[in-house]
């Protein structure tokens, strides 16, 4: 039996919504030591379970970031469609664009039933209130950044999406599950063009060192601050909507991103990277942390160039909604 | 922004993998009617042939239980062991009768 555990009548509506203000501190109390218990034992929470007001904020938070992530995410890549080198690359590079829009489908719809309208989070993201992931705003100025992004940032996104898909929340679980299944195929587009450039000419292997150098650095960054940094780590730890910290995904990321550059032949761009064989992990050297400020306070090379590339997709898109609200008018009313 | 950003109505959508199986809930899309979440959805959910058949329905028709009722609203189940074929004992010597 399949249960949609969901208020489906009106998103709005999710049980607890609100309920705060109206129930007595005790009452408060039991349902939070409640919700603590079902956390502690691994179960999943559904959108009508009770929730605290905090979990659900800090979800919708980072959901509605993740979903503005993979839509944004498109528009660098994008860039290359029309010059891809190949029509074959082409197809493939357009498979996986499709699929980031089908990604942040998926999430945009797990977080609408925490209680929040699409059309509101995108609101959130057009009018520049709502975050997405700064690696976004780096521009992508050669074939090669095609496949940085798809190895590297794909990379850190499938290590950082394998946790989320554990995580206590049952809808964004499971949206992650699907994505993971798709995200390999990212992956491996993404290296196999940096491994045929590396087969290729002096000016290709460093069109591709050259977008390593670029991209390593941002895609650590994709982790986010380290633990002593980030304000919220605490509570979604606590509340397994992170199972494990930054610093460890991103030392995760690297253990297993080093290897793969080497057997290609490119260099990393740190000086200080070193495997070390007591730890079996790799060593590597000071993140610039104010640059990853700059760029998530809206400073980074592309912010403004990505969010007008946003704004002007969804006015030139209001055509297609028109003609579709027409459509179905037409049809209901020839029905009549 | 235009005056169009209102919000189409939200339909659930349902995927049966394969041949025999029963339907399962994938996700969710908007569309103005169900024609176009049937294309919607084999755009979001089936671009990887996830299935054989889809169903969309719009969210507002589906009723659901309460997790706050799931004592009383599954509670009959519970002094009705004898549902359950371990609940009898067979003779000893019988491997097996059905
Ligand atoms: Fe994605
Ligand atoms: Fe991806």
């Amino acid at each position: 039996m399949h249960f949609v555990n969901r208020n489906l009548a009106n998103p709005k509506q999710t049980s607890n919504i609100g309920m705060e203000t109206t129930l007595s501190v005790e009452e408060l109390n039991k349902r939070e030591a409640e919700f603590d218990a079902k956390i502690a034992g691994g179960k999943t929470i559904e959108p009508k379970d009770w929730m605290p007001e905090r979990y659900r904020k800090q979800l919708l938070r980072m959901m509605s970031q993740h979903a503005h992530s993979e839509v944004v995410g498109m528009l660098p890549e994008g860039n290359w469609i029309t010059r891809a080198p190949s029509l074959a690359r082409k197809a493939v590079l357009l498979a996986k664009v499709q699929d980031e829009a089908g990604h942040g489908l998926y999430i945009y719809s797990a977080a609408e039933t925490l209680g929040m309208d699409r059309s509101e989070m995108i609101d959130q993201l057009l009018s520049g209130k709502a975050k997405y992931s700064s690696i976004f705003n780096y521009p992508t100025l050669s074939w090669a950044d095609i496949g940085a992004i798809g190895w590297l940032v794909d990379g850190a996104a499938i290590v950082n999406q394998t946790v989320l898909a554990k995580c206590s929340y049952g809808p964004y679980s499971r949206a992650m599950l699907r994505i993971c299944k798709e995200e390999n195929f990212h992956n491996k587009q993404g290296y196999q063009i940096m491994a045929y450039l590396m087969r290729g000419t002096k000016e290709q292997r460093d069109m591709a060192q050259d977008a390593m150098n670029r991209f390593w650095w941002p895609a650590l960054m994709m982790f986010g601050p380290s633990d002593t940094n980030s304000p919220n780590s605490a509570d979604l730890m606590k509340w397994k909507v992170k199972l494990h910290s930054n610093d460890d995904l991103r030392q995760r990321f690297i253990d297993r991103t080093v290897p793969q550059a080497e057997a290609i032949g490119l260099r990393i761009p740190d000086d200080k990277l070193k495997w070390n064989e007591s730890t079996r992990h790799y060593e590597f050297g000071e993140i610039n942390w104010a640059e990853f400020n700059q760029v998530i306070s809206g400073n980074g090379p592309c912010n403004k160039l990505r969010m007008k590339q946003r704004t002007d997709a969804h006015n030139n898109g209001a055509w297609v909604r028109e003609a579709a609200a027409a459509y179905s008018a037409k049809k209901a009313a020839s029905k009549k | 922004m235009s005056d169009n950003n209102h919000q189409w109505p939200i339909w659930e959508v349902f995927i049966q993998p394969k041949n025999g199986s029963a339907h399962e809930h994938a996700g969710s899309v908007h569309a103005p009617d169900g024609e176009m979440a049937l294309l919607n959805a084999r755009d979001v959910y089936g671009r990887r042939l996830e299935g054989v058949n889809m169903w969309v329905v719009p969210a507002t028709a589906i009723v659901a239980s309460t997790p706050e009722d799931v004592g009383p609203f599954f509670d009959p189940a519970n002094d009705k062991m004898y549902r359950w074929p371990n609940y009898f004992k067979t003779p000893e010597g019988i491997k097996q009768i059905s």
